[in-house]
């Protein structure tokens, strides 16, 4: 008796165990497959070379060897200068952007500012139409002549319509309070913004200037359109090359002298230098993946 | 001279108060521009100014004339476009991949959002989602390095998988019937985490209230995803799917150019738009049928987005994007 009592209590409580464990394992599973990709990469340039090519590619290298890393470090100065271009990017790209585009965001939100609703149609108009490629290709290169400038690689993402609005409608939700108080004190607008305004939306701007960051140091578009000069490559622009003259010679052997200079690296060299372009992303991501996250939150359901 | 001293007094009136009207307005709105301007002249620059440029579709052009100096050919360019088979191809690979990634990736985002609402542990949800989206943060050219390694005819990880369970190797690289599905497997790697927040936010905002009835009434967890969660998303899944749509004629560059390494074996289903705009302009020159090919894809396409947001506005207001 008592037992028929039990039992349907004792099932529920099974499936629900049962189910709970399933699902795990399931988010487990493809949480696991977002990072092997990853993890395939830094095990191919852990490998040596030769047992890459008798065993191929796997997970956990089949055989250590620190040469690839050896091999790059012994001429740094290939990867220097690219991370040193790519720096000097995304630094100075996110500080610039970010600065014009608060401002730009805070004018817009402002409801004393009276142009503010045709200015916001201005900045949004960006985003849903745009007159492709070539147009935008051939004035940036004859019109700006920023072909083989760095500005080249900074100044199209610097103000794109999808931050502003986003920092619009951050700032539009700052208390009117708070602003009359710092105007009747006489602050001027610009000391308003830099001094109230800036530091109580620092989680917002953080964000933006965290997507700013990555678009800057993943940025490979406008250094296929606009770069030839190997001294402007980016890392990832670097690592494009490289794989483009590998394909190049696999379907052609006599690319190869034609190439002359450019000396092609091992498949594990290659993969240690892939290391060295998404390690600085991963390691920043260790340790922002919170405001990421919450970042995300706010651009998906649209302030 | 007597007519211009008595006529000063009526002039300088009305001309003052417009220079008042100017300062006036100087000081209200002044500071709010000087702070626009930077963004204002940067978005002319990289947004509007190219524009006219669009003019390009319409000429026969060469690079020596320039803008203006080419010849006007009316609508020849789009003659030479609709005419070659290719257009055919590119189009329907556009509409196909795209329409693929949209059904799998919004199916996967729901699954995967579905789940995570399932999981109560704070630690584990941070885990699984952290994990989940890293992938949006890796560019195309990392993401094409460890395709290969994944694909790679001698070395790549599948094809010893296929030689230790004694099938044949296959060349990836020059099979262009896998790349759909392929494809649409990195689009997943890359995407599905990021997309389930959306879901999972829509998720949170349903009252506990219905589920404890449910519950009271004695329905599954499957029954209850089935007749509460699900309904209450569509709203938010219809309008997810008319944006994608959208933007359908627009493709991932770095996804079909750089992870496919523009391949000529893989055109037949990895060439988009986007990729034979950028091969005409630097690969083959054809700068005229490239800018009639781009000009066709932001007209349809700023149709398209215009059409769906209407739609998405009749849906719920609120989730329009205008």
């Amino acid at each position: 008796m008592t037992q028929t009592q039990t039992r349907p209590f004792n099932r529920y409580r099974f499936t629900a165990a049962l189910s709970n464990v399933l699902i795990n394992i399931a988010l487990a599973l493809f949480a696991i497959a977002c990072l092997i990709p990853l993890l395939m990469i830094i095990s191919a340039s852990l490998s040596d070379e030769v047992a890459i090519a008798k065993y191929g590619y796997t997970l956990i290298p089949t055989q250590f060897s620190t040469l690839a890393y050896q091999f790059i470090l012994r001429d740094p100065s290939q990867i220097l200068r690219a991370y040193a271009v790519t720096g000097f990017v995304t630094v100075a790209g996110t500080l610039s952007g970010l600065t014009i585009s608060a401002m730009l965001g805070y004018a817009l939100s402002r409801r004393s500012f009276a142009p503010r609703r045709a200015l916001s149609f201005y900045v949004f108009f960006t985003m849903l139409f745009n007159g492709g490629l070539i147009p935008f290709y051939l004035f940036v290169v004859q019109t700006l002549k920023m072909k083989n400038s760095i500005l080249a690689l900074i100044l199209p993402l610097l103000v794109n319509g999808w931050n502003v609005l986003i920092l619009r409608t951050t700032f539009q939700q700052l208390s009117d309070d708070l602003l009359d108080a710092a105007r009747i004190d006489g602050a001027s607008e610009w000391r308003i913004f830099f001094q109230v305004v800036v530091p109580t939306s620092t989680p917002v701007l953080a964000t933006v200037a965290l997507f700013m960051m990555l678009g800057y140091w993943n940025d490979w578009w406008l250094s296929l359109l606009f770069i030839d000069n190997r001294n402007l490559y980016t890392i990832q622009y670097l690592l494009y090359n490289i794989q483009a003259s590998v394909q190049a010679i696999n379907s052609d052997p006599r690319v190869l002298q034609a190439l002359g200079a450019i000396a092609v690296p091992a498949e594990t060299t290659r993969m240690a230098l892939a290391v060295f372009a998404v390690g600085p992303i991963a390691f920043a991501y260790l340790f922002l993946q919170k405001y990421l996250v919450r970042g995300i939150t706010i651009g998906s359901l649209k302030g | 001279m007597a007519s211009l001293t008595s006529s000063t007094p009526q002039t300088r009136a009305p001309s003052k108060t417009l220079v008042q009207r100017v300062r006036g307005y100087l000081a209200k709105n002044g500071t709010f521009w000087l702070m626009a301007l930077p963004g204002l002249i940067l978005l002319f620059l990289f947004a509007y100014a190219p524009l006219p440029g669009i003019a390009i579709a319409f000429k026969n052009y060469k690079f020596n004339l320039g803008l203006w100096g080419s010849e006007w050919v009316g609508f020849n360019n789009f003659g030479y476009l609709f005419a070659t088979r290719l257009t055919t191809r590119v189009l329907f690979n556009t509409l196909f991949m795209n329409g693929l990634f949209i059904i799998t990736g919004t199916t996967m985002s729901l699954i995967l959002a579905l789940l995570l609402n399932e999981v109560h542990g704070k630690l584990q949800t941070r885990f699984y989602q952290s994990a989940m989206f890293f992938p949006s943060f890796i560019s195309a050219v990392i993401i094409s390095y460890f395709v290969f390694a994944f694909l790679s005819t001698d070395t790549g990880t599948i094809n010893r998988l296929l030689q230790s369970l004694g099938m044949e190797q296959i060349s990836w690289y020059a099979s262009p019937e896998y790349w759909p599905a392929i494809l649409v497997l990195i689009n997943l790697w890359k995407g599905a985490g990021f997309g389930s927040i959306l879901y999972l936010a829509g998720m949170l905002a349903i009252s506990p209230e219905f589920y404890e009835a449910a519950r009271i009434d004695g329905a599954s967890k499957l029954s209850q995803i089935r007749y509460i969660t699900l309904p209450l998303l569509v709203p938010i899944l219809v309008i997810t799917t008319l944006l994608a749509i959208g933007r359908i004629f627009y493709a991932d560059f770095g996804l079909f150019f750089v992870v496919t390494r523009n391949t000529p074996q893989l055109y037949a289903t990895t060439d988009v738009i986007d990729t034979f705009v950028y091969r005409a302009l630097r690969q083959l020159g054809d700068v005229g049928m490239a800018a009639a090919a781009g000009f066709a894809q932001s007209i349809i396409g700023f149709a398209l987005i215009i059409i769906s947001n209407l739609i998405v506005r009749r849906v719920d207001p609120d989730k329009a994007i205008f």
